[in-house]
């Protein structure tokens, strides 16, 4: 471990934390870029490990080529970066720099604990995905829809051969074409919205170009591959004993409420499902960092015009902000970098400042557009029967938490996780936040969970202790 | 047209190798996470949950959900999806939170 502090820690290796990470030392900075896989790119990039040596890792990305040029800069640089690092917790005493927390190995289980001190901090952690739960989505083969774009894109494998795709955003669509190139085949994509919210926004439409032609490219391979497209339908039950057989697709009135009479079931034998996705801001929210709710109802971090939170020296780039795809990610993760160059070294702010920010801001109001058209309709809660599993980890039923809500008087889901365990268990409510807040505010729609967890990641007792101990 | 992720992938690994799951030899690839050596061979379930003692397996894909908690070579809890599949590894069924039976 350095005595001398860094100028900059990045968390998150994505396209956020690397566009942060190589420009930031392309402005002298010394760098450390923390991030707890294996390999750089995050979730849009995640790639093979080498020893699968794929030939065409691009065949499974789009914009494969922006990658390889943020990696060669990042391997061209002076930056450290520090691979299989989980973040569990930032502190800072006063004016010393930042201490940041990290547990070590694949799965943080070497559990050797380190601590990387910097002077600013740029928070690059990304999201994870939001779920609704419904009835049988516990069954082995029903996968988050990322979950499985993740699993191909790194382990080049599938979960079955016949898969449902279902829920709602633009993840979906990229999810099923990747599975239908892969090789399977794909009967369904059932989206719960219509995407006709999108047409309230034509301005934002308009100057976004780039995005409807991303759209356009998932819609010509699932075309090319007779993949149907069902708007305002969702999967309202999953059928099978050990694993998925079949579900039963519903139609869905406007506030996502289930048409009757409109069930039909699909045989397959895994469902990819997803309901957008929620920003991974824990480790801020901890430092006291201002959120507010996006259009999309999720908790995101309220930033300035150069990406600083509401915690001075702590900057955010990317999904902290606000869900918006890789290529905003990329511009924030580089304007965040000039910011925190411009503050430490006191030097002008470059020109290019001013074309970031307007790059910037045009594509959230897009992503903002298209975050109102996919939140969760209040009818949502209509999916669940009362034996329903809500809380994956703690196997809490719709039923209990409905019970805590009518007759034990829960308002807030930190009540219902004292009376019932929903969101107490390892995932921290990662998984079923979203659901239990909107039942507990006796309703349905997009209630935004708290995002408070008193760590990013799991942490062992004797790690704990030895922090109070002066290094 | 690729009829699978490896072809598509055009991806060629070293030689595959072996591992256990409850016993049954499992064939890995060099590269792949527990979770995919899994997957590829069709298992989709390596827990059961604590009070139903229901069938679970990987879930989110990304070390988010801990839904694909496994005991690998005798350590519980560990996240398959995370934890890189080495020759010879035996994987079991983690039962509850794998610290009983
Ligand atoms: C499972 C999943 C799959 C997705 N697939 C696609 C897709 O196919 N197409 C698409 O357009 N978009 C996809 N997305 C959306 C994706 O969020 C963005 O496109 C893009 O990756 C955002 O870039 P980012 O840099 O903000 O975050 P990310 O790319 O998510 O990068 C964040 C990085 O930070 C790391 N990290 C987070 N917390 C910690 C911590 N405490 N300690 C250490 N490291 C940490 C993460 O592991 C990750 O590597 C997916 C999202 C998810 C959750
Ligand atoms: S599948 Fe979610 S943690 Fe491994």
């Amino acid at each position: 471990m350095s005595a001398e502090p860094y100028d900059l820690a990045v968390i998150g290796a994505g396209a956020a934390g690397l566009a942060g990470a190589v420009h930031a030392a392309g402005q002298g900075l010394s760098v450390a870029l923390l991030d707890d896989a294996a390999q750089a790119g995050g979730q849009f990039f995640r790639h093979p490990a080498p020893a699968l040596k794929a030939g065409r890792p691009q065949a499974l990305h789009h914009h494969w080529s922006a990658f390889r040029e943020l990696r060669s800069r990042l391997a061209a640089s002076a930056v450290d970066h520090l691979t299989g690092h989980h973040v569990w917790t930032v502190t800072r005493d006063g004016d010393l720099p930042w201490a940041v927390h990290a547990l070590t190995g694949a799965d943080g289980e070497e559990q050797r604990p380190v601590c990387i001190r910097a002077r600013a901090l740029l928070l690059a952690t990304g999201a994870y995905e939001r779920q609704l739960p419904f009835p049988g989505w516990t069954l082995p083969g029903v996968v988050s829809a990322g979950g499985v774009q993740a699993m191909l894109k790194s382990g080049l494998v599938l979960p079955g051969r016949r898969i449902v795709v279902a829920g709602s955003g633009p993840l979906l669509l990229a999810a099923a074409s990747s599975l239908a190139t892969a090789g399977a085949r794909v009967p369904l994509v059932a989206e719960a919205a219509g995407y006709l919210g999108y047409a309230r926004h034509p301005g934002a439409l308009a100057a976004n170009p780039g995005k409807l032609a991303e759209g356009a490219l998932h819609a010509k391979v699932l075309a090319r591959h007779r993949v149907r497209l069902s708007t305002r339908s969702a999967v309202t039950e999953v059928h099978g004993t050990d694993r998925v057989e079949a579900v039963t697709v519903r139609r869905l009135d406007r506030d996502w409420r289930p048409l009757p009479g409109t069930g039909r079931r699909i045989a397959c034998d895994a469902l990819a499902v997803g309901h957008g996705l929620v920003p991974r801001i824990e480790l801020a929210t901890a430092l006291g960092c201002a959120t507010r709710q996006a259009p999309d109802g999720t908790s995101v971090l309220v930033l300035d015009d150069r990406q600083q939170t509401s915690v001075p020296g702590l900057w955010a780039a990317g999904e902290t902000g606000g869900i918006g795809g890789w290529q905003l990610a990329a511009v924030e993760g580089e304007l965040a970098a000039l910011a925190v160059a411009h503050r430490l070294s006191g030097r002008p702010a470059p020109a290019r400042v001013r074309e970031l920010r307007r790059r910037r801001d045009r594509m959230r109001r897009f992503a903002e557009a298209m975050g109102a058209a996919h939140r969760p309709g209040p009818g949502w809660t209509h999916w669940l029967q009362d034996g329903t599993e809500v809380c994956r980890c703690e196997e809490v039923t719709a039923g209990s938490i409905r019970e805590a809500v009518a007759e034990l008087g829960a308002r807030d889901a930190r009540t219902v996780k004292l009376l019932t365990r929903a969101g107490m268990g390892w995932c921290q409510g990662r998984m079923c936040g979203a659901a239990v807040a909107c039942l507990a505010a006796g309703g349905g729609g997009a209630a935004a969970s708290e995002e408070r967890r008193p760590f990013a990641v799991p942490v062992p007792l004797g790690t704990l202790a030895a922090l109070d101990e002066p290094n | 047209m690729a009829r699978n992720p490896i072809e598509l992938a055009g991806a060629r690994p070293g030689p595959p190798f072996e591992i256990t799951f409850d016993g049954r030899t499992v064939t890995a690839l060099p590269g792949q996470s527990v979770a995919a050596a899994l997957w590829a061979a069709g298992i989709l379930a390596w827990r059961t949950t604590r009070r139903g003692g229901r069938p679970r397996g990987a879930f989110c894909g990304i070390g988010q959900c801990y839904d694909c908690l496994a005991t690998v070579n005798g350590r519980p809890n560990r996240r398959a999806c995370l934890v890189p599949a080495r020759p010879g590894d035996a994987v079991t069924t983690q039962q509850g939170d794998g610290h009983e039976r």
